[in-house]
């Protein structure tokens, strides 16, 4: 998910920021996500808004409810969020950066050589 | 499902002034609503007429179904907290409990926190209070009221920031526990947009827009970048605004765009920004000036 910006929808903002948590581990499979009206609470927001975004994870397969209980991420939800990612990646990552290597007049082997660096300087970790 | 407030061709003139010139609206229940414009766009003549204050020279309102004015049934089911609020000459304690007679869903728990939260000195007779302090008396009982439609008009003055915030964090979570209609009438807009479900603008006694507010929040971008891209760029197309320096040009255009668009744009190394609620309402109230702009 690229950084939130004041154009995404509120929420969109809402949905991709449980999704991170989930992504990352922090929300794990089979927890309790907050309640419509905490998030309303955190975030400053209608809580019909946030309704909205748990609703559009749970129409993703990656929440689901359960009566009087209230939401939980849903099993298989990360491996289902990672996918969703990976596809995207190409668009929302690589595209853009080769757009402005490009306008920056860095060729592809000095490209792919910084990418290289940039990964052994994390340690070669990926995440 | 009966909308809370139904509103047909309202008109209201006064002698030759007209403050409201055939406005058209439904609030449904369960909403907050802003209403939001500049002053003297007819919003407090509005709220008035809703509230049985005031009655339309033409046209029909509906509360709850039922004409609001001298209609005690549906009067008893609204709280309406006015900018300025005019009380009489009582101690805030005994304002409070006044208050809390007229209210069926009155709630002394609520009211007993909000005056803690504002620090509200239960002692002080209210003429003695500053503005912001006689403010937070109307926000308690406007809020403690638990009417199913609260009305706020303006209700802020003198209030500093903090105490806005104070009273936008217990508005939402009080409406979360207790869901009820809630219409806000206020010009600082950026500072509520995220409170709102429903945004009514009001220009000129008539309404300039009414839709979601998450369906106005990508109505229209700046886009900013050299001018010739950025002329490239909206060619044959609507401008709400221009703005030009050196060779930087930057423009208000109707969105949302579409992916083509923003990937046109991204092409033409053009930043894209979506306008604040506040600023869309200014170029929305007319005071920008629309131009076509040919290739």
């Amino acid at each position: 998910m690229p950084a939130l910006d004041e154009g995404t929808p509120l929420f969109v903002q809402i949905a991709g920021q449980l999704a991170d948590d989930i992504v990352d581990g922090q929300l794990a499979e089979g927890a309790r996500v907050p309640s419509t009206n905490e998030l309303a609470a955190f975030y400053r927001i209608n809580p019909a808004t946030a309704a909205k975004g748990i609703n559009m994870l749970v129409d993703d397969g990656v929440l689901e409810k359960r009566r009087g209980i209230g939401m939980f991420v849903a099993a298989g939800a990360r491996e289902h969020l990672l996918a969703m990612r990976r596809k995207l990646f190409a668009e929302q990552y690589v595209d853009p950066m080769v757009a402005e290597a490009n306008r920056l007049g860095i060729d592809s082997d000095t490209l792919l050589s910084l990418v290289r660096g940039t990964s052994v300087s994390n340690g070669g970790k990926t995440q | 499902m009966t909308p809370t407030i139904s509103v047909t061709d309202l008109s209201r003139r006064y002698r030759d002034q007209a403050a409201l010139a055939g406005v058209s609206l439904t609030v449904e229940p369960g909403t907050v609503t802003g209403l939001v414009g500049r002053n003297g766009a007819g919003k407090t003549t509005l709220l008035r007429i809703i509230t049985g204050l005031e009655f339309p020279t033409a046209g029909e309102v509906k509360v709850f179904g039922a004409a609001p004015a001298e209609n005690d049934a549906v009067l008893r089911r609204m709280v309406f907290v006015r900018e300025e609020q005019a009380y009489p000459d009582f101690r805030v304690g005994h304002a409070i409990r006044v208050a809390s007679w007229f209210y069926p869903n009155w709630s002394t728990e609520l009211a007993e926190q909000l005056l803690a939260d504002f620090e509200l000195p239960l002692s002080r007779r209210i003429r003695r209070l500053s503005r912001g302090m006689r403010s937070a008396v109307g926000i308690v009982i406007g809020l403690a009221a638990r009417a199913e439609l609260t009305l706020f008009d303006e209700p802020y003055a003198g209030l500093d920031a903090v105490a806005r915030q104070l009273f936008y964090d217990r508005l939402l979570a009080d409406f979360a526990e207790h869901p009820r209609t809630i219409v806000l009438s206020t010009h600082l807009i950026d500072e509520v947009a995220d409170l709102l479900e429903h945004v009514v603008l009001l220009d000129h006694g008539r309404v300039a827009l009414d839709a979601p507010a998450e369906e106005i929040r990508g109505t229209a971008m700046t886009v900013t970048g050299p001018a010739i891209a950025v002329d490239e760029f909206v060619a044959g197309g609507r401008v709400w605004h221009r703005q030009r320096i050196a060779s930087r040009a930057s423009v208000v255009v109707p969105g949302p765009l579409d992916a083509a668009a923003q990937a046109r744009a991204r092409a033409l190394h053009l930043s894209l920004e979506p306008l604040s609620l506040q600023q869309l309402l200014v170029h929305a109230s007319g005071s920008a000036v629309e131009e076509k702009v040919s290739a």
